[in-house]
């Protein structure tokens, strides 16, 4: 336990050491630092982008690049000051991701990487070909930052004001992972269904990350023009790009930290590297990336989770931040009104799926109404989950309609379902396993609340979080999770993990709750256990539909079944008469050949 | 007499889950031997962990030699030969070279090649029917005789069948039962896992029944089919 | 632009579009066979530029002494890896497959290499001596990490293309390279329109090849083994093909075809060592066109970029490749557009 650092002490150490390390050290060390300050920026703009959001761009030195020459251009044709050439280098650079952003981030799998080399490749190439932008030699005699009439001609000067920006910017990401929007940018990778059953849009969270990286990119790019004061084509290259991609590997993709860390080890690799190598040959520059490839691959083959992840044993186990107290008096979020027990809820009218030929659901139909739980059950292959399918809006109906409180939903998108208060949980359990119970839970309240962006990064939402905990804390309390909640949810074992998908569409105060074959995979006190705990929810008033195979988990609980065989519906009615029903015994065991 | 297949104490998770928790069972010469149990029951993870799809831990001998170790094609090169749940037939590629691919693992001559397919196109005739046609073309039916048609190719020594009922019509599925039941005069050895318990008993000598993972129940097929056990672990009992 | 000159850009530019056929055929070939994305196949081709280039001036190449590196590192890391294992009675044979096979073309190199060779023999040997080294390095950067994602593997890529044109600049030096047309002449195709016959050699030579490619795809057992491990690896697993066994064939195949793409090349361009991230991206935004899966669209997609190329020269020489690498963004929004993948399980890991 001893060997653990705290990171709070490596922090404050290292906050401590950057303010002295000036006057420590020469001038030379100080560009060093400089320019490991402008590479940390851009990787932690990187690091949300692909370590949270999972989509890395090997052309995150274009946006650089376009910050650079925007505010370069502005300050040296138009005489227009460094600060005003910040505001138009990050508002430019944001407008270009935006537009470059909605073009590729719809694209799905590789290519959304592949796309970033085209960009990455040609942006660089736009600068040596434009005249205004001096092609290949670029554009000099840019002016130096000034504060105040005193012009920040040292690299001592520019020390101050790159780490200063570097420590805004990691607050401000911090924050805003801390944030309901960042809780969303988090929970990107767990996939499109994911982020819609809660009624978020992966489209537009990847969007946002997007353009913020590219805008964080942006500052970087700005203070590389007025520190260097010169600017060209070479360092926004495909290979800058790359080289990024590479400290951000290096320094570990999962977190924030990982930033400095890879940028300050590449950096002084580099250097030392320009100094040895000139002694062994004239190709120093060439060999150079011959030795920074072959670290590289080792590093892919033995520690892809980076230096972070390398050292985490000897680093503190991080406890689950949350910037919002236990506050007792949150007030509570906006519930909807239930309707009347047995009044109708949702009404399923011959719906039909056809995959090219194969029709998986023909003419289905059974109703809902608000207080019981039904079961829709059949053995494999019967169309259950094609039905859960159409159900929630991830499949479109083939024919037949879908009513709920009496509107069409068929046709809708899943987003548009799950804000009717039609909540769902998934059959392969789809939580974020790195972040704890009670942030998991707290995303199912997404819907209930509003704070943005900058609300989050600027930390002015504490009242709404703290309403959104507390009905988080609420419904982990009404599973009987409350002694873990601070856990993460990879860590529970697979029981607890249905049970906390159930909290969180619970967090979502739905009206009807979709569950996705529950109990496949529980142990026999897992399935009780859930079982007691779907029966109590219904004496509370909630209405539930579960779609499962496991005929045992549902006899003794579900008011009515649904039982489904190639494709259609074998029988309606309560559990006794099923077991009851030679079509469903011949559906489950076979014919009796 | 040793069993050609002997699993003992095996148990196989992904993540998180383990889903097979120490079974152990025993395939015979020439024997059929069915595995059956509920959805998640473990079944399918079997199988794969058999053939060497997932890793394991516990003991899998073949013909009385440790196979746990060996990567897929070196298992399939002694002899075993799964036909999975999914098929994973080549869709693009006909129906022919889909089955000649199946020899892959033997490499026999060319004759001895064209000579395996066409008697798998003689138990097979739709087969033959439709030699050109490519795989994803077939109907689910034809699909699984494409499948089992190629693990015979490789001339298997055990067999193991993945649902090979599963999404089929009865008749199909009868059809498909009495090739199953037909290989044993071949000499070779079947681990059939099937949802369909009581057509999957009647084909086999043996049968274990598994539940989460363990082997709830086993014993001759001629005894299980009259054991009320099953019937609950399926419909659930009171 | 006059009919005239529209028709000798095309000429240029169905010659640029064989070499990005054959360069297109090896990135989709070594995708649906490895799931590698394989950015530094130009730098491939520009060793075989460059060992044409020193063979034909009667100097040694260094390519022997490139393969002969990776060939020992090869074989350490192996021998490593196998007394990791326990495996030690491996050892000859992977001695044997990874030390001495990839050596075979350097002996007759050594032997030849200096003197005055005759054009086919300059050729052969220049291809022989490239074939080893992609899956000599295939061997030492994408194996250990076969089952990783596809992301990883073209992060893996990437880094292997600074590392080839590092290599490159170490083992070739600085200098450029023009060698000598194989044919010299032209022919009047149309009225008043000539094309030398270099070029219609290119075109014919990738014609050809590209032809053999696909006989040799559809008829050998190899071939369909290829196929069918692009197809459904697991399926091929099942029936027996040894996945590290068809990537490395692969990537001899890739390497062999980098070679004629850079035979072919080496007359029409001056090469240089960092010549080949050019080569390699153009022929991408071709087999991205071609879903990096499609051999004819591939084919269809290579002759789009080589035309393209042709007239953006003549429009503006200096803005040809932001031209052509723009390209990659309409055509990656139409394939993301038709590909019925599901995005949702695409839950990639670095």
């Amino acid at each position: 336990m001893k060997r653990e650092l705290s990171l709070r002490f490596i922090a404050a150490f290292t906050v401590v050491g950057l303010i002295l390390a000036p006057h420590v050290f020469g001038r030379f060390t100080v560009s060093l630092f400089n320019d490991i300050g402008m590479a940390t920026l851009v990787v932690l703009g990187l690091v949300l982008l692909s370590g949270i959001g999972g989509v890395i761009s090997f052309g995150q030195a274009a946006f650089v690049g376009i910050a650079a020459y925007a505010s370069a251009w502005l300050n040296t044709s138009l005489g227009f000051s460094p600060w005003l050439g910040l505001f138009f280098a990050v508002g430019f650079t944001a407008t270009s991701a935006l537009i470059i952003g909605a073009l590729t981030l719809r694209l799905g799998g590789h290519y959304l990487p592949l796309s970033t080399i085209a960009w990455g490749l040609s942006v660089p190439l736009l600068f040596g070909n434009i005249a205004a932008l001096g092609r290949h030699s670029g554009i000099i005699d840019i002016a130096p930052l000034q504060i105040g009439g005193w012009e920040l001609l040292s690299p001592v000067a520019a020390f101050y004001v790159i780490w200063a920006l570097v420590g805004l910017v990691a607050i401000f990401c911090y924050n805003l992972l801390d944030s309901r929007t960042g809780r969303v940018l988090r929970a990107v990778r767990g996939g499109k269904v994911l982020l819609a059953s809660f009624g978020a849009d992966i489209f537009l969270a990847r969007l946002k990350l997007f353009v913020l990286s590219a805008m964080i990119a942006a500052i970087a790019g700005w203070l590389y023009a007025h520190v260097n004061r010169f600017v060209s084509p070479a360092p926004f290259s495909l290979h800058a790009s790359i080289e990024y991609v590479f400290m951000m590997v290096v320094g570990g993709i999962a977190d924030l930290a990982g930033a400095f860390a890879g940028a300050t080890v590449v950096i002084a690799l580099r250097s030392v590297l320009q100094d040895v190598l000139p002694i062994f040959s004239d190709y120093a520059a060439q060999i150079q990336s011959v030795v920074f490839s072959i670290l590289f691959i080792l590093l892919l083959h033995h520690a892809r989770g980076g230096l972070l992840k390398v050292l985490s044993p000897w680093l503190e186990r991080k406890p689950v931040r949350n910037k919002v107290g236990w506050a007792e008096t949150a007030s509570s979020l906006k519930r909807r009104d239930l309707p009347a027990k047995g009044a109708p809820l949702l009404k399923v009218e011959g719906v039909v799926k056809r995959f090219r030929g194969l029709v998986a659901v023909n003419e289905v139909s059974f109703d809902i109404s608000a207080g019981e739980i039904v079961g829709l059950i059949g053995p494999n292959g019967a169309g259950k989950s094609t039905m859960f399918n159409l159900l929630t809006g991830t499949l479109p109906l083939s024919g037949g309609r879908i009513e709920f409180l009496g509107t069409e939903i068929s046709g809708k998108s899943q987003k548009e379902i799950a804000l009717m208060g039609i909540a769902r949980t998934f059959q392969h359990v789809k939580l974020r396993p790195q972040m704890s119970v009670l942030e998991n839970v707290a995303l199912g309240a997404h819907a209930r609340a509003s704070s943005g962006f900058l609300r989050g990064g600027l930390n002015l939402d504490s009242t709404e979080e703290a309403s959104i905990f507390a009905e988080a804390r609420h419904q982990i309390s009404r599973i009987g999770l409350s002694q873990r909640e601070l856990d993460n949810a990879g860590s529970l074992p697979l029981g607890l993990q249905r049970m906390v998908e159930i909290a969180r569409s619970l967090a979502s105060d739905p009206m009807l709750l979709i569950l996705d074959e529950p109990a496949a995979g529980l142990r026999k006190a897992e399935k009780r256990a859930l079982s007691d705990l779907l029966a109590r929810l219904r004496e509370e008033g909630v209405t539930i539909l579960i779609v499962e195979h496991d005929m045992e988990f549902v006899m003794n609980l579900v008011d009515r079944l649904v039982v489904m065989n190639f494709g259609t519906r074998l029988f309606e009615g309560d559990p006794a008469a099923a077991r009851a029903d030679c079509g469903v015994r011949a559906a489950y065991l076979g014919e009796a050949a | 007499m040793t069993a050609l297949l002997e699993i003992k104490d095996l148990h196989v998770g992904y993540g998180q889950v383990e889903a097979v928790l120490g079974v152990s069972l025993e395939l015979e010469k020439g024997q059929i031997v069915s595995v059956i149990g509920p959805n998640g029951a473990g079944k399918t993870t079997l199988l794969s962990a058999c053939i060497g799809l997932l890793p394991s831990r516990g003991t899998i001998l073949f013909d009385g030699e440790p196979i746990g170790g060996l990567g897929v094609e070196a298992r399939v090169a002694r002899g075993l030969c799964l036909v999975p749940e999914s098929r994973e037939l080549f869709g693009e590629m006909s129906v022919s070279d889909n089955l000649l691919l199946g020899a892959y693992s033997k490499r026999p001559t060319r004759s001895e090649l064209l000579a395996r397919r066409d008697h798998v196109y003689e138990r097979f005739p739709r087969l033959a029917e439709r030699r050109r046609q490519r795989a994803d073309t077939l109907s689910g039916g034809e699909r699984q005789m494409l499948a089992l048609g190629r693990a015979l190719m490789s001339k298997p020594r055990v067999l193991m069948l993945d649902e090979p009922s599963l999404g089929l019509a009865p008749l199909i599925v009868e059809e498909i039962l009495r090739i199953v039941h037909d290989l044993r005069q071949d000499g070779v050895s079947v681990l059939l896992v099937e949802q369909n318990a009581l057509a999957a008993l009647n084909v086999s000598d043996y049968g274990y029944v598994l539940e989460t993972g363990e082997v709830a129940l086993h014993g001759p097929s001629a005894e299980l089919i009259s054991e009320e056990r099953i019937f609950a672990s399926y419909l659930g009992g009171v | 632009m006059s009919w005239d000159i529209a028709m000798i850009l095309t000429v240029d530019g169905l010659g640029a579009a064989s070499i990005y056929l054959l360069a297109g055929l090896g990135l989709v070939l070594v995708f649906s066979v490895t799931r590698v994305i394989f950015v530094p196949f130009g730098d491939i081709a520009v060793f075989g530029a460059l060992t044409l280039a020193y063979l034909e001036t009667g100097r040694i190449p260094p390519t022997i002494a490139l393969v002969a590196t990776l060939a020992a590192l090869t074989v350490l890391v192996e021998i490593v890896r196998l007394i990791r294992q326990g495996t030690h009675a491996a050892i000859p044979r992977t001695v044997l497959n990874w030390g001495l096979l990839p050596l075979l073309p350097c002996l007759p190199a050594m032997l030849l290499a200096g003197g005055d060779l005759p054009t086919y023999l300059t050729v052969l040997l220049a291809l022989a001596l490239v074939v080893p080294i992609t899956p000599l390095m295939a061997r030492l950067v994408f194996h250990p990490i076969a089952d990783a994602s596809v992301l990883v593997l073209l992060i893996a890529a990437l880094v292997m293309h600074f590392l080839l044109s590092g290599l490159g600049l170490l083992f070739f030096g600085p200098e450029g390279f023009r060698t000598q047309p194989f044919l010299r002449g032209a022919i009047e195709v149309l009225p008043g329109i000539t094309a030398s016959y270099q070029i219609l050699l290119m075109i014919g030579a990738s014609l050809v090849l590209a032809a053999l490619f696909f006989v040799a795809f559809e008829r050998t057992m190899i071939g369909k083994a290829l196929r069918a491990t692009a197809l459904n690896r697991v399926g091929a697993q099942l029936v027996g093909i040894r996945p590290a066994a068809t990537a490395t064939v692969t990537f001899c195949l890739a390497s062999l075809l980098a070679g004629f793409v850079g035979i072919l090349i080496a007359p029409a361009t001056t090469m240089y060592y960092d010549s080949g991230l050019a080569i390699g991206l153009k022929a991408f935004v071709g087999a991205i066109i071609g879903g990096l899966s499609s051999y004819p669209l591939t084919a269809l997609g290579s002759l789009a970029v080589g035309l393209l190329e042709s007239f953006a020269s003549f429009w503006n020489g200096a803005m040809k490749d932001v031209i052509v690498f723009s390209l990659l963004i309409p055509a990656l929004l139409v394939r993301s557009h038709f590909s019925t993948h599901a995005e949702d399980d695409a839950e990639e890991e670095v």
